[in-house]
């Protein structure tokens, strides 16, 4: 035996180890590159100027986002772990307090027809900006910025917040503090572009080469971008964290805010640990989006470390209803407008359906407080009817009853309910895979069950499910099935643009590609024209009127059987004070410079 | 030293032995695995949990999937032995279906890699033109990373299999013929190796002279020599196919939330853990108790089957 | 010996790239959407535009041949470009390997998660050798004795319980019973000092002792049946005759021969030891590289999944072609031809 060889072993573990030393130091390396506002910006807290009040002295706030964020530029992605990342550096014009209102952020007013900010004509709107906000470099934020925000997002095709500014004919700038937006048609509500943390301002002297095709390519841009928020970022690391100090240069410096000097944010595991480090473990201060058995989240709530906050908006778990025909003997004229349904456009059939279910017990398996029975599209005040509420009681007799009067009767004794014409009530069912819709697909087959009619349960990855894939036959949109299970919501706490997702033209067909939002292919004469009407209404009180007409028609017409009125569900440590109830509207941390902590 | 000793004596008990009796190689080699007491215990724990998953569910009385969330998240009763979980169905019931699944899996996972394994090594061994191109064959799928491949083929082609099969044979086929068209490389390189070994023995130059055909020395000749690295690599096949059902079904990417096996159980049951932990630790002990029963068989089956140790 | 390693290494380019073309191929046959993640109240017609501007919708040969460039030209010259600060030709117009859910280099992510990974599968796999080769040797030397036949079952047990179950049990009893150790492990930790140091340490206790308990049972019960193998030469026999101590003969000889073919596997072993990180670091709630796999599985970020999964073969190959060569360079009876 030879020593050399020994050594040549040696000299393979040292290579081994020495590459482990260079992914060291090339993870430092890129770290830099991947935050210039550390090095562009004002840099570490303790030199910090001191501006005044306590801003900055409250040490570090650890929020949990088991999705970590993948980028910090919102108007590059519209996943909400991106978007609530981003709304601690980035604000928009104006955004929605907790209960649906408008609270001016970088405006100094919310424009009304009374105070002369939208025109008489409902054509335009021209927004006044605070006075003396800086960018935290400490350039000035002027009305030239949100006309590039526009720019940018309109000319770049990655934009996915270009929904936003559908609709604007143009933006200028006034002058320095003035932005006048232009719509192409007569817009009663007019607070889409710029309002929420998915339409924040971005500034153009840091964007402004990062317009179109090369906007991916803006890597250091999109993983720091310049803010005037509470909080600028200081590393970034995606899918990973982002470790934030506080903007010295925020307006709110002066009153002493932000308290917290440095914010994290972890990601990683899954909703249930986060939920645990959080209740029961003390670890951190803040858990996001936990969608957790509420047996357990009450379980850990029990250790009374923390509390879980539930935020309402808009959320519905609904079974939205196949009005046409999905039977694959059909071909391509399968789900296609134009073919009609069996059985499920009859009005017994969807009644019962929904009669027979047990909402509150789909509650308690699956959401807890996190979410409440409902019988509309439009569950949240002041919009909300009450015309539908009896759906809140299960009634199986009731149901069953109806199906005989309709003329369903099981005549091969098999259990199963056939129509006149011999064809069994058989209901395919998909939803999403997860385990909560698959507990309450289960209880709702068993409902079903009761009335006599037979289901097939099917689940479909969500990536699938929810991905547009025109090739694939199991998105939702397709929906190759009798009836299916999700959630929607509505981006703006006004309803028009939700409402219309139940109009003719929204129908979902070849011809449109798979576009469009009206997943069960309803259509109605009177829906439309009171849509049409909703969008030249100005008069509040009318429009909460139609909306509600609007609500009562797609439900009773059983085009959708909501069931849960769902919420943001999040736990915050006992010692946050400030936040006040959750923002289901907007970001969860949309008044995050007024959190504190008290011991 | 003692334990020579001791082996010199034994050896002389075997040759007074086999003068007195005619002894077959199988009897030969059930009496070795008896003597090793890790295999046995494993042999009879395998069979104690093997009965419990095929036979168990036709006499238990519970369905394991009646919803009933009046009964959610018990504690171990008379009436529900492991439990219920947070649906109320039962536990136990639940376990002994996964068992079944779970199981299965293993086997006929096993069963695809082995008898691949087998072929290619046999036939690569044996004919020297197709050597080559069958070993850089199988040099490319020990060089594909498996676990993310894996995780990519189960996503693409879980649904089109369950819309052809329905939902449980769907994915059965699925992760069944991946696992086992991913792990016969093994198998195929110590039956080539072994094979290649046997060809220049006498007996199989022998036949080769009197006029055999090629196929008749393969089956009579080549394979029943071949049989005792086959057998070992099916136990341990079985493990290690246990084992990767249950690591996919643990990430969430193998069975659905609806197909309880025992990976799938272990996964849906983590969050539940501080409040019904026998929802955890009957799936968790009861993969990892087949698993080492299985390994130990094999152990035994390698001492048993390999002549150098069976001499002694 | 120089000509057969070159061989080896010419072969595996061409697999590499087949194998890059089957995982590419997978990929492109998966029925993912880049925009299924995002909220339902984004437009069709803007996921299109997006779908678009990522390159969804190019045909399959053409991204392939570009992620092909992109993989072998583009990003190793970005390396040595940033390795050695220098500029190579036309740097700034290169178009790197980008991720589609971040819009960022896929390397560069890649590279921010080598450290927690290596820190803990490093760490794990050495002490799993540190364990495993004592046992190993001290089980075959003393065969049968109550320290081998505890040690051969210990190690069944540690080689057979999945660690996704071990390290389930340990989470409970060590961070929620007792509260010794943090669930989550810090990537943002920066050790700088002693109680930093001590962080470190008990965020990265679990998994390490996970995995090593794990990695050291394979590998003793490989060190044992080596040894074995070896006692039962005739070189040993001849050893102990001649009146060498026994010291001398179990250390010089019979040890030194052993290890030829367990270095071979812990070669061998590396790859599937990062493969092995999947499962750990989901459980411990690592941001390694493979919670990194996990998580552009589920996003479908092609880019980043065909990266991530090229690089595992990559180094699958180069320590198969390790194995072989150390096997080689020790065992003096191995002749490459």
């Amino acid at each position: 035996m030879k020593r050399t060889k020994w050594l040549a072993l040696f000299a393979v573990l040292a290579l081994v180890l020495a590459a482990c030393g260079d992914g060291d130091d090339g993870a430092a390396d890129t770290t830099e590159a991947g935050a210039p506002a550390t090095t562009e910006g004002p840099t570490a807290t303790t030199e910090a100027p001191d501006t005044g009040g306590t801003a900055g002295q409250g040490g570090q706030l650890t929020l949990l986002q088991w999705q970590a964020p993948s980028t910090l530029n919102p108007l590059l992605s519209g996943g909400t772990k991106e978007l609530l990342a981003a709304s601690l550096i980035l604000d928009p014009l104006a955004e929605y307090d907790p209960d649906g209102n408008l609270v001016a952020t970088l405006a100094a007013e919310i424009p009304t027809v009374e105070n002369g900010g939208v025109a008489e004509d409902l054509m335009s709107i021209t927004w006044t900006l605070k006075d003396g906000v800086l960018w935290s470099d400490g350039s000035a934020f002027t009305a030239d910025d949100v006309v590039f925000t526009w720019e940018y997002c309109t000319n770049t095709p990655d934009c996915t917040q270009s929904g936003f500014f559908t609709g604007v004919a143009s933006v200028e700038a006034v002058d320095a503090t003035h932005v006048l937006v232009t719509f192409d048609a007569l817009t009663p509500f007019p607070y889409n572009a710029f309002v929420t943390f998915q339409s924040p301002i971005i500034q153009r002297a840091q964007f402004a080469e990062c317009v179109g095709a090369s906007a991916a390519a803006c890597t250091d841009e999109n993983f720091g971008p310049i803010g005037t928020g509470a909080y600028m970022v200081n590393d970034f690391k995606v899918n990973d964290t982002v470790l934030y100090d506080y903007n010295p240069n925020f307006r709110g410096a002066a009153d002493g805010k932000p308290f917290f000097g440095t914010v994290l944010i972890k990601g990683g595991g899954d909703a249930e640990a986060s939920a645990r480090s959080v209740l029961v473990l003390g670890e951190a201060d803040y858990g996001w989006n936990l969608q957790v058995d509420p047996i357990v989240l009450a379980d850990m709530e029990a250790t009374g470390l923390g509390i879980v906050k539930a935020g309402f908006a808009s959320s519905v778990e609904r079974i939205m209803v196949n009005q046409t025909d999905p039977n694959p003997d059909l071909g391509d004229q399968r789900s296609e407008p134009g073919t009609v349904h069996p059985f499920l456009t009859d009005p017994a059939v969807y009644q019962a359906l929904s009669m027979a279910i047990n909402r509150q017990e789909l509650v308690d398996v699956g959401y807890g407080f996190a979410g409440s029975p409902t019988c509309n599209v439009w569950p949240g005040a002041p919009y909300a009817s009450t015309a539908n509420d009896a759906c809140l009681t299960q009634d199986i007799d009731g149901a069953n009853a109806l199906l005989d009067a309709a003329g369903y009767e099981d005549t091969d004794g098999d259990g199963i309910r056939e129509t006149a014409d011999g064809t069994p009530l058989f209901i395919l069912y998909q939803t999403s895979t997860n385990a909560v819709r698959q507990s309450n697909q289960d209880l709702v087959k068993s409902y079903w069950a009761q009335i006599g009619v037979d289901t097939e349960l099917k689940n479909i990855d969500a990536s699938v499910f929810f991905g547009g894939d025109q090739a694939s036959p199991d998105t939702y949109q397709v929906f190759y099935a009798d009836v299916e299970m999700y959630t929607n919501n509505s981006g703006s706490p006004d309803p028009q643009t939700y409402m219309s997702n139940w109009t003719t033209a929204q129908v979902i067909s070849p011809s449109t590609n798979f576009g469009g939002g009206n997943i069960p292919r309803y259509s109605s004469a009177e829906y439309d024209a009171l849509h049409e009407e909703l969008t030249t209404t100005g008069d509040l009180d009318r429009r909460i009127e139609i909306v509600k007409e609007l609500n009562d028609l797609v439900i009773q017409a059983g085009a959708m059987i909501p069931l849960i009125y769902r919420a943001d569900v999040s736990a915050f440590a006992n010692s946050i004070q400030g936040v006040g109830t959750l923002n289901g509207w907007d970001s969860e941390y949309w008044n995050v410079e007024d959190w504190t902590r008290s011991e | 030293m003692a334990t020579t000793r001791e082996r010199v004596e034994e050896t002389q008990d075997h040759t007074i032995e086999s003068s007195e009796k005619y002894r077959s190689l199988w009897s030969d080699v059930w009496r070795q695995f008896r003597r090793h007491k890790g295999a046995m215990v494993g042999l009879i724990l395998l069979t104690v949990i093997m009965f419990g998953s095929f036979i168990g569910p036709l006499i238990y009385p519970l369905d394991p999937f009646a919803i009933d969330t009046s009964q959610a998240s018990l504690s171990p009763s008379l009436d529900h032995p492991m439990g219920t979980d947070n649906l109320g169905r039962d536990v136990m019931a639940r376990v002994m279906v996964g068992g079944r699944i779970s199981l299965s899996v293993g086997i006929a996972a096993m069963v695809i890699g082995v008898v691949i394994g087998t072929a290619v090594g046999i036939i690569s061994g044996f004919f020297s033109k197709l050597d080559g191109i069958l070993m850089r064959g199988t040099d490319m799928f020990l060089a594909l990373p498996i676990l993310p491949l894996l995780l990519v083929i189960i996503m693409l082609f879980r649904d089109p299999l369950r819309e052809a099969f329905g939902p449980e044979l769907g994915i059965f086929i699925l992760v069944v013929t991946i696992i086992g068209v991913t792990s016969w490389m093994q198998t195929a390189r110590v039956v080539r190796g072994d094979v290649l070994a046997l060809k220049e023995q006498e007996f199989v130059l022998a036949a080769h002279s009197i006029g055999s055909r090629k196929r008749s020395v393969v089956f009579r000749h080549i394979f029943p020599n071949v049989l005792s690295p086959v057998m070992v690599a099916a136990a341990l096949g079985v493990a290690i196919a246990i084992i990767t059902e249950s690591a996919l079904s643990f990430l969430g990417l193998g069975f659905p939330s609806d197909f309880p096996t025992w990976g799938r159980l272990l996964f849906d049951a983590q969050g539940y853990i501080t409040i019904t932990p026998m929802r955890v630790l009957w799936p968790g002990i009861l993969i990892s108790l087949t698993v080492i029963s299985v390994n130990f068989i094999g152990d035994g089956l390698r001492d048993a089957l390999d002549p150098k140790l069976r001499s002694q | 010996m120089g000509r057969y390693i070159i061989r080896r290494v010419l072969f595996a380019i061409p697999t590499l790239i087949v194998i890059s073309f089957v995982i590419f191929a997978i990929l492109d046959l998966a029925p993912g959407d880049p925009t299924a993640s995002l909220p339902l109240t984004i437009p069709p017609e803007v996921r299109e535009k997006i779908r678009e501007a990522l390159g969804f919708n190019d045909p399959f040969l053409v991204s392939w041949l570009k992620w092909l460039y992109q993989m072998m030209i583009v990003e190793p010259i970005y390396l040595i470009e940033q390795m050695f600060n220098i500029t190579i030709g036309d740097s700034e117009n290169r178009v790197r390997i980008i991720s589609w859910s971040s819009k960022a280099p896929v390397v560069d992510t890649i590279i921010e998660r080598i450290p927690q990974t290596l820190w803990v599968l490093g760490l794990a796999f050495i002490l799993g050798i540190m364990i495993a080769i004592p046992v190993g040797v001290i089980s075959a030397y003393k065969q049968y004795s109550v320290f081998d036949n505890v040690g051969t079952f210990v190690t069944m047990v540690g080689y057979s319980v999945p660690t996704f179950f071990t390290g389930l049990l340990a989470i409970v009893i060590f961070s929620v019973w007792l509260g010794w150790f943090p669930s989550f492990y810090d990537t943002t930790l920066v050790v700088n000092s002693w109680e930093t140091l001590v962080l470190q340490f008990k965020q990265m206790i679990m998994p390490v002792a996970v995995l090593a308990l794990f990695n050291a049972a394979a590998l003793s019960r490989f060190t044992r049946s080596s040894m074995l193998d070896n006692l039962n030469e005739d070189y040993v026999r001849t050893a102990r005759s001649k009146g060498l101590n026994e010291n001398k003969v179990l250390v010089t000889h019979v040890l030194r021969n052993s290890l030829i073919p367990v270095v071979t596997l812990i070669a061998l072993q590396i790859p599937g030891v990062f493969a092995g990180a999947i499962i750990t670091e989901q459980i411990f709630r690592i941001n390694g590289l493979g919670q990194l796999l996990i998580s552009a599985i589920q996003g479908a970020d092609v880019p980043m999944v065909q990266t991530l999964t090229f690089l595992f073969a990559v180094l699958i190959v180069i320590f198969n072609l390790v194995a072989d060569v150390t096997y080689g360079l020790l065992d003096p009876r191995i002749r490459y031809e």
